[in-house]
This record gives structure tokens, C-alpha cells and sequence, in this order.
């Protein structure tokens, strides 16, 4: 797999932070971030901030994975509702497996994606996790 | 607009010809279409091909099929839809006909898979789904389409046992193909029981990564008894796109792609679900081919799986489905899938096939239902 740079930096700040789009026209939320609101076809977006919360939509164990994700197989991949009403893919972590099942709320934190070999850039992002009891 | 037909198919067995490259199956299959119409002569050549790039390190496909099928200084391009890349060039050269732009074109989905080891061609046939923000978070195409079927059970309470009807049923069917990859019939026991590969998808509720090429020759109905006389001419078709990303469809039991794409193709045959005499789903995994049933129209939402539980997709029940092994059985060499389902549709219709019917439908989906293409056939009116 070829390392590039500007193809993960470009990126960071808005996988750092789920940060996404609200049409100015129509109030829709996206995310991935869009330049165009597939809702109304406006063009005028302002920055959105998701919170980070949400709830398993639908899951799996990837046992089989791509080249590059060896390293922590096998590992639950989840459609996550976000609070917001928006759907997003993410890995889970910090879980048993046994846990998981559609509905169960989970948070957002910043965790090594993959690395590009051993001397490559490491991109990082979100994974969810079950939420954590608050003190 | 001209009506077009189908005067002449061709293919490759599908496995895993490793003495064979990208260019020698393409050419093959060509060739057999060409020997079927009886002709040496195209004015146009569309390639359906995913990932050759990745694949094999080559593109210009147009030029590489039609200058080592000896095709001369002819049209010929490569289109691309992910899984479903055979699907949208068939319609490409079928709207190269119907316009008038060519009178004799042939469209030919190769794909040569086996050249790279398991998890490079994995990630490879990941890039069918979004890089930045599906497949980046490792999540495999089988792992959506797992996540397709996790969710699809839940909303309708159905189960595993019956959704796993369908390899069974597509391997049957692959026993009778000379040109399916796998020729033996499995059971239910043996698609449960077998390794999970993205839950709860066992690696016998996946197609398998393979070689193949896949070929038919298009001319409009007034040349057509030219070539042959048995033609096929295609009722309706239509190719229709989805969101890339599956996080961002309203439901993900279901494909608008398909939906719409169908809605299309039978308004153009005008003709209704309940016409149709038999069906090639895409029946990539399991979930697909009972999806599929429920978008296409043949059954209400949640109800594909009982459908398929009940017999009902056999050959001999009410809508007999890859017949000639689909995905499953006779294999998937992604950008070529599409053809080899309208070659198989094909025989059946000419009455060199295996079932015998007047009409039938396919449906080619490329990605998570990103890209969908539907085909409706039939004999003469």
C-alpha cells in the first residue's frame, strides 16, 4: 500500500473530531462532510460538530481482514446511529464480542486505525466503544 | 431508438486458470461470442472490468482486448461499476446500438482476480465501497454485506437457516454448467457449519474470488437474422446508482438502486414482476440474492428469504433463479459477473440453456448497491 501524506492529513482534523457539514439551506446534517446537500442540492455549508455518542445499528466480527488490518483481527466493525440521527462506519473497540448487539449505546475515542509497515505513517481515527460508567 | 438483440454469447469456464492472463481469457471469450454470431466483424468492443489496475497492473483494456483480439482500429473503451462494471457496460453497449452510433458491438466483462493472494485482493474489492469512510475503518466488503444481513434479521426476524437457502440452491444449479467453478451441490449444514468470515456470513454464503470472461455480440433487429436465428432482444434496461457509502441510505435492507433500476427496465419491456420467467440475481452473499428478490418486485419486504426457503427459487418452483449456478456456484469474477448472467439469460431464452423460457431477468449490483443494473430479455414478440 503506497504512504501518502496529504491523503491522511487532509482528513485528520475532521476524523480527530467528527467533524461534519449542516446545510445552510435546509439544516441537514452529514457526515462525511458534502459540498453539495443531497436533500435540496444547496452548495452553502457550514462546519457541524457531532458529539460523539450514539448506538450499534448493526454489526459484525471481520475475520478475515483486508491487507494492512492484520494486526488486530479479528475486530467488530459496526454501522453506528449517532445521536444526531446520522449513520456512520467505524470499528469497535474495548468490547467483548459476546456484548454487542443492536441498540447498545457507545462513545466515540481517538485509536490507531492502521500503519503504513514499519517505517510508515501510523492514521489514526475514531473507533466507538461501550460507554464507559461516569465518576 | 432501435430495439436491439443478442445474436451471439460466449464465455470462460470461471476459476482459476493460472497459466491464463487478463488478455488470453478476454480474447477467448470474444472469440466464442464472435464464432456464436458467426462473424469475424465488430464496429465497437465495450469492456465491463472492476479493478485491473490493482488486479493485474494494467488498464487500457480497450485497446489490449480488441489489439490481441486481432479487432483492428476499432471503438473500444472500458467501463467500470465496481461488481456490477459488467452490468453497466452491457447497457453501454446496448445504448451504442439502439442510438445507431454502431451496428455491431460486442461487450465483453473480464476479471483476473487470482493474480494477487487473499487479503490484497480483500482490499482490493473494498475499493468498491468507500476508501475514506468505510473501508478505511478495515471493514471488508463481506463485513458491510454481513452488516446488511445483521440488521436485515433483526428487522424481520428471519433467519440465518433460511437466507442460507440460496448457495444451496445456486450450487445445485452449478452442477449442470461445464463452465461453473464449483460443480458440486452443498447443504444447508455445510453453509452454517462452515468458517465465519464477517458474521453471521460464512465463507459458503460468499461467492469465490476466481477468473472469467464473459462475451455477447449486439446488432439491431432489422441485422439480426443476419447472425442467427434464434435472437434475444432485450426488453428493458437500466443501470441506477445509490449512495457509495451504506451509512448513508435511508434503509439498508433494501436498494433504492436496485428498486429504481427496475422500475425502468420494466416500464421499458412494459412488462410486470409477474410476467418474468426466471431470474439471475446477484447472489454475491446469501443476503443479496433475497434482497434482490424483495427489489426487484417478485416478493414483498422480509418475505425474499421464506420465498427461497419454500422452493420457491428452484428450478421447477415459481421462479427458477441462477440457474446456471449464479455467483455462488459458477463463481464471480467481478467485472465480468454481469455478462456471464445475460449469457446464461440468454441461453435459456435461444433454448440452449437449461430451463426453457420465453423471457427472464437480470440483475447485476456493483458495490453495497452503489451501482445497480437490471436486464429484462425475451424471444420476438
Amino acid at each position: 500500500m503506497p504512504s501518502s501524506v496529504p491523503r491522511h492529513w487532509r482528513e485528520n482534523i475532521k476524523r480527530y473530531r467528527l467533524l461534519g457539514t449542516k446545510c445552510v439551506s435546509c439544516g441537514t446534517i452529514h457526515y462525511p462532510r458534502r459540498t453539495v446537500c443531497p436533500s435540496c442540492k444547496a452548495r452553502e455549508m457550514e462546519e457541524y460538530q457531532f458529539k460523539g455518542s450514539g448506538k450499534i445499528y448493526s454489526y459484525t466480527i471481520i475475520r478475515s481482514p483486508p491487507e494492512g488490518y492484520e494486526f488486530c483481527k479479528p475486530y467488530a466493525a459496526a454501522l453506528i446511529e449517532l445521536e444526531e440521527g446520522e449513520i456512520i462506519t467505524a470499528q469497535l473497540t474495548d468490547c467483548n464480542f459476546d456484548d454487542l448487539e443492536i441498540g447498545l449505546p457507545v462513545e466515540s475515542v481517538i485509536r490507531r486505525m492502521f500503519a503504513y509497515g514499519e517505517s510508515g505513517i501510523i492514521v489514526y481515527g475514531y473507533k466507538f466503544r461501550p460507554i464507559l460508567p461516569r465518576m | 431508438m432501435q430495439d436491439v438483440a443478442i445474436v451471439g454469447v460466449g464465455c470462460t469456464p470461471v476459476g482459476e486458470p493460472w497459466d491464463k492472463s487478463l488478455r488470453e481469457i478476454a480474447v477467448d471469450s470474444t472469440w466464442n461470442a464472435l464464432d456464436d454470431a458467426g462473424t469475424d466483424e465488430v464496429d465497437g468492443l465495450v469492456v465491463g472490468n472492476m479493478s485491473s489496475g490493482n488486479f493485474i497492473d494494467q488498464e487500457s483494456l480497450g485497446s489490449l482486448i480488441a489489439d490481441y483480439g486481432g479487432l483492428g482500429n476499432i471503438s473500444a473503451f472500458k467501463v467500470e461499476g465496481a461488481c456490477g462494471s459488467a452490468g453497466a457496460a452491457f447497457k453501454a453497449g446496448v445504448m451504442a446500438v439502439a442510438s445507431g452510433y454502431h451496428d455491431v458491438v460486442c461487450v465483453t466483462g473480464v476479471e483476473k482476480m487470482t493474480d494477487v493472494v487473499g487479503n490484497s485482493a480483500t482490499k482490493i474489492l473494498a475499493n468498491a465501497c468507500d476508501r475514506e469512510y468505510e473501508a478505511i475503518h478495515g471493514v471488508t466488503f463481506v463485513g458491510l454485506n454481513a452488516m446488511i444481513m445483521k440488521r436485515y434479521m433483526h428487522d424481520y426476524k428471519v433467519t440465518r437457516e433460511q437466507i442460507s437457502t440460496f448457495p444451496v440452491n445456486s450450487h445445485k444449479n452449478g452442477v449442470k454448467n461445464p463452465n461453473a467453478m464449483f460443480r458440486r451441490e452443498i447443504s444447508l449444514d455445510t453453509v452454517l457449519n462452515s468458517p465465519m468470515v464477517a458474521d453471521p456470513l460464512t465463507v459458503m454464503d460468499c461467492a469465490p474470488i476466481c477468473d472469467g470472461a464473459a462475451s455477447v455480440i449486439l446488432t439491431t433487429r432489422e441485422r439480426a437474422r443476419e447472425f442467427t436465428d434464434t435472437p434475444v432482444f432485450i426488453k428493458g434496461c437500466s443501470v441506477k446508482v445509490d449512495t457509495i457509502g451504506v451509512h448513508d441510505r435511508a434503509t439498508v435492507t433494501s436498494m433504492a438502486a436496485t428498486k429504481a433500476a427496475a422500475k425502468d427496465a420494466f416500464a421499458q419491456a412494459k412488462m410486470e414482476p409477474k410476467d418474468i420467467q426466471t431470474a439471475e440475481l446477484h447472489d454475491a452473499f446469501s443476503i443479496m440474492g433475497v434482497i434482490g428478490l424483495e427489489d426487484l418486485g417478485f416478493v414483498a419486504a422480509g418475505k425474499g428469504a421464506k420465498f427461497a426457503a419454500d422452493g420457491e427459487i428452484a428450478i421447477g418452483g415459481k421462479l427458477p433463479c441462477c440457474t446456471m449456478g449464479g455467483l455462488k456456484a459458477r463463481g464471480h469474477p467481478v467485472g465480468a459477473t454481469g455478462v456471464y448472467q445475460i449469457v446464461e439469460l440468454a441461453k435459456n431464452i435461444r433454448g440452449d440453456g437449461v430451463i426453457d423460457v420465453e423471457n427472464g431477468i437480470a440483475q447485476n449490483i456493483g458495490g453495497t448497491g452503489s451501482t445497480v443494473s437490471v436486464a429484462i430479455l425475451g424471444r420476438d414478440d
